[in-house]
């Protein structure tokens, strides 16, 4: 059963992709929404078993390599992390398929779509099920892969495919940190499969490597090289810069690949890690630095942008840094939390920003929209829904886990710790001000929009909305219903089991009464803000703007990570492009090589061919002389 | 009066031989003369065959050289033959104007 888990997608997509034509475009969307369909149920069903039997089993479908100590095995490790991990991935796809028929619908290219989405859901969950790191980065490189594929998916487009590229280049920065932390980990322990690293961690804590002239810790490096990864496919500050653009791609991918899962995996990755990051204070403080100051970063950029996909993509960001700074101050089961429940509201929020995009024909710029909430009551509500999740209304989903982000760091009782829960608080009430802007900005006001009459504006089809009707299930109950199992304290049937290792016990104290109902009674009171900032007194925002013209065009233009990165990094890097393609290249191989000793044959050939006059008289006249000449040279010997 | 040796008819030959030879080259006027050139060195090759096989007392030089003529006569018909061919196909048998042997 779990083995059908894994295929499924994989048959779906090689059904979709390569007899798509065959089967037509209707049959490749039910082929493989259906299969992928069946696969999230049996992930429901495998999950429900480990949390009622404690079930967790290692099959190993297939020996994959086997050369001198390097042993490797293609495996399905299934334990309480992956299997929450199963049902985020397959269910958010399967959704996001069913979506993608009406979404897609009047796309030319819908088997090979569909045969990308279920490919990509193969490929997680490689990466979550591999119980060694080899797999995990076969699937890691797989996701990226079919990141690039769905990101890139509108070919003619140009923008989408220069969003491709630097996806995937942004990504190898990431990924090479990721393999060099690999390399390190066979080098130390000589096996790449987790229970056996797990087991020596405690022989290396003390081991010092030597490492580009400076002596370091070995459980440090091996640390910070996999977060080095964990930062590019997460999108966190400093690697963060292809998440935005990957919003070139259609929504329902941005939905499934650039919200829900693959940007996690890289949280994933370091709480599957845990038995190593414990050991290492000193990356794990780095982690919540990094992880507070994206969230903070993003939150700030998606105050200002105006383009509706790109907010969700910066909250993306932005929360992808909660879940690091809940994993960097050690409560890594809240991260996982946090995870699940963000899949939910932020695929919900993408979804449902589709949705709208969808009835605005095409049209991604909140200041052309407005005043449309009567037009599509269904997507209103539900955008309500996953944005009242996302700001951590009370009760819903975001409440539970983000809140307890922000008390695990406060509770970690250090000067990271508080200063995390500071902008923890600070960022919350940010994104619930940058939320309701969208929400208000796009639903409310008045009608802003000279392409189409609103009278075309139109509501989704069902098969858009069941999707979205689903996860605003999820959005609202998952926070309720998992937070006594992810986030429970202690206890005898403790839920994570092995696969999450603590060092100490997170602490079971609970934060003082005024700072559990901070950040809720500053989320409740920025709505208020944000309606009459963006729906009463539309002056005000302009004015501000106007007022702290550099601060406003510092965040406008993202804190000018592309610009700087433009002049560090692309422009050096072109220019020893050109050098090495015109000079290197062109003059010197080419010049010497292929193209000189051509020419070189191609003269000599033009100087002999002047010998062949074609006058028989003188051919015979040659041959006579040579015969006479051999004759000589005989006869003379 | 000398008599006549195995000297003599070498060098008639030889003559022979170079007058062909000299005609196949500086020949430019017609190929038919490059035909008659190439018979003129059979024959110098014939007589000197003979006159070996007088001087060594060896009849062998002498069925080769009916070989030989009868080989000559085989090439003269078919080259003759060709220049048929070939004039009708360029309309002309001028050796200045047939260069077509080149890549």
């Amino acid at each position: 059963m779990e083995i059908l888990i894994l295929f499924l997608p994989l048959i779906a997509s090689i059904i979709a992709g390569f007899f798509g034509k065959l089967i037509g475009d209707k049959n490749s969307e039910y082929v493989t929404s259906g299969l992928v369909s069946i696969s999230a149920l049996l992930s429901i069903s495998v999950l429900y078993r480990v949390i009622t039997n404690q079930y967790e089993e290692n099959i190993v479908i297939a020996t994959w390599i086997n050369s001198g100590s390097l042993d490797v095995n293609w495996s399905m490790l299934i334990d309480p992390l992956s299997a929450v991990m199963l049902v985020v991935v397959t269910s958010v796809s399967s959704l996001v398929h069913i979506y993608s028929i009406g979404y897609m619908s009047h796309d030319p290219h819908k088997p090979r779509f569909m045969a990308y989405l279920s490919l990509f859901t193969f490929a997680m969950l490689m990466l979550v099920t591999s119980d060694n790191f080899i797999q995990l980065f076969f699937g890691w490189e797989g996701v990226g892969l079919c990141s690039y594929f769905l990101i890139g998916f509108w070919f003619k487009k140009e923008s989408a495919n220069a969003a491709a590229i630097k996806a995937f280049v942004v990504n190898r920065v990431g990924d090479f940190g990721f393999a060099l932390g690999i390399f390190l980990i066979f080098y130390l322990f000589g096996t790449v499969n987790y229970s056996e690293v797990f087991q020596q961690i405690p022989t290396v804590v003390d081991k010092n490597l030597l490492f580009l002239g400076f002596e370091v810790k070995a459980i440090d490096l091996v640390c910070l090289l996999l977060f080095i990864g964990a930062m590019g496919k997460s999108a966190q500050i400093l690697l963060h810069t292809w998440l935005p653009d990957a919003m070139e791609g259609p929504t329902p991918v941005s939905a499934l690949i650039h919200a829900a899962t693959m940007v996690t995996a890289g949280v994933f990755l370091v709480v599957r890690c845990s038995p190593i990051y414990e050991y290492s204070p000193l990356i794990l403080n780095l982690i919540t630095i990094v992880g507070m100051t994206t969230a903070f970063f993003a939150a700030t950029v998606a105050l200002v942008q105006t383009d509706i996909k790109k907010i969700i993509a910066y909250s993306t960001c932005s929360q992808l840094g909660y879940m690091f700074f809940a994993v960097g101050v050690g409560a890594y089961n809240v991260a996982m939390f946090h995870l699940f429940t963000h899949a939910f509201f932020k695929a919900l929020l993408f979804l449902g920003a589709g949705s709208v995009i969808h009835a605005f024909k095409d049209e991604q710029n909140i200041n052309n929209m407005g005043g449309v909430w009567k037009k599509l009551p269904y997507t209103y509500v539900l955008m309500i829904i996953g944005t009242l999740a996302l700001t951590g209304f009370p009760f819903l989903s975001g409440f539970y886990s983000k809140d307890a982000i922000i008390e695990f760091a406060y509770l970690k009782g250090n000067t990271t710790g508080y200063y995390a829960a500071g902008i923890g608080i600070f960022t919350a009430l940010l994104t619930s001000i940058y939320s309701w802007r969208l929400i208000f900005k796009t639903f409310h006001g008045k009608y802003n929009n000279q392409k189409i009459n609103i009278e075309e504006t139109h509501e989704s089809p069902l098969i858009m909305l069941i999707p979205l009707i689903i996860l605003s299930l999820g959005a609202i109950f998952a926070g309720f219903l998992f937070k006594d199992l992810f986030v429970g304290h202690g206890g005898e049937n403790y839920f994570w089991a092995e696969s999450i290792k603590f060092l100490k016990p997170l602490s079971v104290e609970h934060p003082p009464t005024w700072f559990l109902f901070l950040t809720p009674s500053l989320v409740l009171l920025s709505i208020p803000i944000a309606y009459y900032l963006f729906v009463k007194n539309k002056e005000m925002p302009t004015q501000i703007a106007n007022i702290n013209k550099p601060l406003y065009n510092f965040l406008v233009n993202k804190w000018y990570f592309d610009e700087l990165y433009e002049v560090i990094f692309i422009k050096p890097c072109k220019k020893i492009g050109l050098f090495l393609w015109k000079f290197c290249d062109n003059k010197l191989i080419d010049g010497f090589g292929p193209d000189g000793i051509s020419s070189f044959i191609k003269k000599c050939s033009i100087k002999a061919s002047k010998f062949q006059s074609g006058f028989i008289y003188q051919y015979a006249f040659i041959m006579l002389l040579g015969f006479s000449a051999l004759l000589t040279f005989l006869i003379i010997k | 009066m000398t008599e006549i040796g195995l000297g003599h008819y070498l060098t008639l030959s030889a003559i022979i031989f170079s007058i062909g030879i000299i005609g196949i080259f500086l020949n430019r006027k017609n190929i038919i003369v490059i035909l008659m050139s190439i018979e003129l060195i059979l024959l110098a090759v014939n007589i000197n065959l003979v006159a070996f096989s007088i001087f060594l007392g060896d009849i062998t030089g002498q069925v080769f050289t009916l070989f030989i003529l009868t080989v000559a006569a085989a090439e003269a018909a078919i080259g003759l033959a060709i220049i048929v061919v070939y004039y009708r196909n360029s309309g002309t048998i001028r050796v200045e104007e047939i260069d077509q042997l080149k890549g």
